[in-house]
Parts: structure tokens; C-alpha cells; sequence
């Protein structure tokens, strides 16, 4: 039977520590510019013209149906000898992310506007609102409530989807994790801790999507 | 015949392959109230929503006061954006659904033309908002939000809304089509207060005794044209086309069922 011994990974909490906060950094940088994207996209694909809405249908379709590890990889290695651009891998991993996200966001982003009774746009137009008034004034502000749970939700995964930056190095809780197994030979209760600080970071933000939730089944 | 408020002409539009204006052409004379009837599917919504754009029209000319729209069936040649919110701004338009904005409070509603579209300082457009507010009966519900009001009230915001924008016309499409028969009165009153006022006024509606009481002339329209017009008692008591008369013996007077149940109240 399997001696579990946690005692040796209180050596390890300033390492772990950083490891938190980097993560916690790219998951800011990579929801802020994921939603960026995700508006920028999820509004233009509403777009008449087609010159527009299609690059970023086709944005969004590659994004989404191609595994975001494959889009980091591809993203730090191929870019670069494409574009003969040199990218730093912290850059190449919040770019693909955000995108990787964005995609995500932009369907929800879509599908709120969408979902706005058409009559209150109209009511709009017809006080001599210009478009981008109604956008601002009227839709969005009444999108937002109904997209913010799965906005939430999509957050979470970019948080979890974070993890995946140790496949270049770049040293965020799974890397320090990594870092750990490999001087202790520990992996499960390493590997069980930092699970359990995900699930410590995340509890309190699925109670909120929960609470919104029922808030907005108004 | 006194000054034209509004002059339409040789108003066309179809959607696919459905014909609905088949070249419209109406005067509508400063500070009258003309009716639109005529069975579903017949244009006048259509009209309605040509006159402050909210429908485009494929080709024509729509002039309201000082503004003119000219459609010449090119889409590369379309007004811009703002030149078009511009003339919906000077038309005022009340809807069937009455299409408030649920997140704002009903005076932030009346007041949003004013604060978005005017520009105008939010001290001011918050006292004249009250005193619409006032004018239709709903003072004291300023600070609710629309869910907690009538349909009636709701209704009557929608009017303020409107008037907010110090309109030169009113368009009214089927405002109290969507309410409990118990609530059409209140909605009715305002709008027969406005005419008193003076206001240009056109309505889109089913309620034949209403019009033939609010009018001064009456447009029947069938099939994308109009049909018959004229002053409204004439049109509705001796109506000269066949179409007219068999439209008008559906009603015998009186106003078709509505089919829509009360909503509850959730305040």
C-alpha cells in the first residue's frame, strides 16, 4: 500500500507560490485579450458584409476545432520561421490562448446579442440612435446579463487551459509541479496538491457563475 | 389644403419576391391624424415603418418637415447611418410590443433619446422627461422598471419615449393591439390628448370606431396600394370601393378579438 506523505511539500511553497501567481497572471493577460477578441469577433461576425463576417467565422472555426496544445506549439515553432518573427514563448502562449479563447467567447458573445428581442434595437433606431449608440446603449447592456455565466465559464477554462504554457518552459504551477516530481520522485502528492489549489481557486468563482445563474433566470 | 407635414411618393418595396408597397403616394397635412387600415398582409405596416425608415424602401421619396429621404432602388446609394437616424429622430414612432428598455427605469427610458441623441445636459432631459411622465399620467412611476407596469402603462412610456424627442410627427403601429381590452382606453386617451395638441399623427390600426372617431381622414389600403381615402366618417360610413365595404362589414362596428392572455404582474 502507498505511504501518501505531504510533509516534504512544505519545503517547496515559495516555488509553488510563484507558480500560483504566474498563472493567475497569464489567466488575466489570456481572459482580458480573449475577450477583447471574442467581442471583436463575436460583433463582426454579425456583420452584413461579407468581406467582414467571413475571416472571422474562419478564425473562429480554426481556433475552435483544432486542440489549443497543437495552437501553442504551433504558435512558438512555426510562427517565428513563417513570419520571421521572433517571439518569446510568454508571447507565443498568451497570443494562442487568448485566441484559442476568444473563439469561445465570441460564440457566446455572439449568442447573447442574438438572442435580444429585435424590437429593442428597433426601438432604438427609431430615437434616431446610430448604430453604434444601440450597440452601446441597448443591446449589449442587456446581452451582457444573459452571457455573463458562460462568459464565467469559459474564464474557468482559460484558467485550467493555462497549464498547458509549461509544454514551453514557462513556469506556472504545473511546471513548478514538475520541477518537484523531478527532485523528489513524488508526482502523486505533488501532482493531488495542485489539483486541490485549482480546486481552491475555482470554487468560489463556479459559486458565483451558480448564483448568477439562478439571478438572471429572471 | 394646408401645409404638408408629410409627402410620400411613388413609394415601392418588396422582400424576396413579395411585393408589399406598390408605389405609395399620400399628403399628410399638418396637425391631422390620418388612419391606416386594411387587413393584415395589406402594407400599412410597411408604410409606417418606410416613413421613419425603419423599413428601407427599394425606391420612392419620403419627406417629413424639413427632411427628405429619396430611394432610388441602387443599394450603393443608400443615406448614411447617421443622416438616416437623423430623420428617425424627427419621427416619432410607438410600437405594438411597446419595445421599452427593461434594464433602464421608466424615466431613464423616456429620458435616453434625449441624453444619447440630443445631447442635451441630463438635469434638463430628466425634467422634461418628468413632465411627459406627467402629461401621460405616470408620474409616479418614474422610478420603476417596466416589467412592474401595465400594458397600458407600459404603453404610455413608450408615447413619452417618443415624444422625448420633440418628434414633428407620431407614428402609431398597432399601439393597442397587444393590450387587455380593460387597458386600450388609457392608451387612447393620450393619443386623442395629443391629437387635441396639434400633433401630425399617423396610426396603423384595427380598432375602426377609433379611427373613425380620432381621424380626420381615413387610407384604406389592400394589396400595396391604397385602395380609398378621404375624410375618416365618409370613408368608414359610405365607402365607395367594394374591397372597403367588405373589409369594413368583418367589424360591424366593433374591434376584432385580441388573442393575447393578461400577463401577471411580477412587483
Amino acid at each position: 500500500m502507498y505511504q501518501w506523505n505531504f510533509a516534504f511539500l512544505v519545503d517547496f511553497r515559495g516555488l509553488l507560490l510563484s507558480g500560483v501567481l504566474y498563472t493567475l497572471g497569464y489567466t488575466v493577460l489570456c481572459i482580458v485579450l480573449g475577450l477583447l477578441f471574442g467581442l471583436i469577433a463575436g460583433i463582426g461576425q454579425l456583420s452584413p458584409s461579407k468581406w467582414i463576417n467571413s475571416p472571422l467565422k474562419a478564425y473562429v472555426e480554426i481556433f475552435r476545432c483544432t486542440p489549443v496544445l497543437i495552437q501553442l506549439i504551433w504558435f512558438y515553432y512555426a510562427l517565428p520561421s513563417l513570419l520571421g518573427i521572433e517571439m518569446s514563448a510568454s508571447t507565443a502562449a498568451i497570443l494562442a490562448l487568448s485566441l484559442y479563447g476568444g473563439a469561445f467567447y465570441s460564440e457566446i458573445i455572439r449568442g447573447g446579442i442574438i438572442s435580444i428581442d429585435p424590437g429593442q434595437p428597433e426601438a432604438a433606431r427609431a430615437l434616431g440612435m446610430t448604430k453604434f449608440q444601440i450597440m452601446h446603449r441597448v443591446v449589449l447592456p442587456q446581452a451582457l446579463r444573459r452571457m455573463t455565466p458562460p462568459l464565467l465559464n469559459q474564464s474557468i477554462m482559460q484558467l485550467k487551459n493555462t497549464s498547458l504554457v509549461s509544454v514551453l518552459a514557462l513556469p506556472d504551477l504545473v511546471y513548478q509541479g514538475q520541477l518537484i516530481v523531478h527532485e523528489t520522485y513524488r508526482p502523486l502528492e505533488t501532482y493531488t496538491l495542485i489539483a486541490l489549489i485549482y480546486l481552491a481557486i475555482l470554487l468560489p468563482t463556479t459559486t458565483l457563475v451558480k448564483r448568477l445563474e439562478t439571478r438572471t433566470a429572471l | 389644403m394646408t401645409e404638408a407635414m408629410i409627402e410620400i411618393d411613388g413609394l415601392h418595396k418588396q422582400f424576396g419576391d413579395n411585393v408589399v408597397l406598390k408605389g405609395i403616394s399620400m399628403r399628410v397635412a399638418k396637425g391631422t391624424v390620418v388612419a391606416l387600415i386594411g387587413s393584415s398582409g395589406s402594407g400599412k405596416s410597411t408604410l409606417l415603418r418606410c416613413i421613419n425608415l425603419l423599413t428601407i424602401p427599394d425606391a420612392g421619396s419620403v419627406r417629413v418637415g424639413s427632411h427628405v429621404m429619396t430611394y432610388s432602388g441602387d443599394s450603393t446609394q443608400l443615406p448614411k447611418d447617421r443622416e438616416q437616424a437623423a430623420f428617425r429622430a424627427n419621427t416619432g414612432m410607438v410600437f405594438q410590443h411597446f419595445n421599452l428598455f427593461p434594464h433602464m427605469t421608466v424615466l431613464h427610458n423616456v429620458m435616453e433619446g434625449m441624453v444619447t441623441v440630443l445631447r442635451k445636459p441630463r438635469a434638463q432631459a430628466e425634467q422634461e422627461a418628468i413632465a411627459l411622465l406627467e402629461k401621460v399620467g405616470l408620474r409616479d412611476k418614474a422610478g420603476e422598471f417596466p416589467h412592474c407596469l401595465s400594458g397600458g402603462q407600459k404603453q404610455r412610456v413608450a408615447i413619452a419615449r417618443a415624444l422625448a424627442m420633440q418628434p414633428q410627427v407620431m407614428l402609431f403601429d398597432e399601439a393597442t393591439s397587444a393590450l387587455d381590452p380593460e387597458l386600450v382606453g388609457e392608451v387612447q386617451a393620450v393619443m386623442r390628448a395629443l391629437a387635441d395638441d396639434g400633433m401630425t399623427m399617423i396610426i396603423v390600426t384595427h380598432e375602426i370606431s377609433f379611427a373613425r372617431e380620432l381621424a380626420d381622414e381615413v387610407v384604406f389600403m389592400g394589396d400595396g396600394v391604397v385602395v380609398e381615402s378621404g375624410p375618416a366618417k365618409d370613408v368608414i360610413d359610405n365607402p365607395r370601393q367594394s374591397a372597403t365595404r367588405l373589409f369594413l362589414s368583418r367589424f360591424n362596428g366593433k374591434s376584432p378579438g385580441r388573442d393575447e392572455s393578461p400577463r401577471v404582474n411580477r412587483c
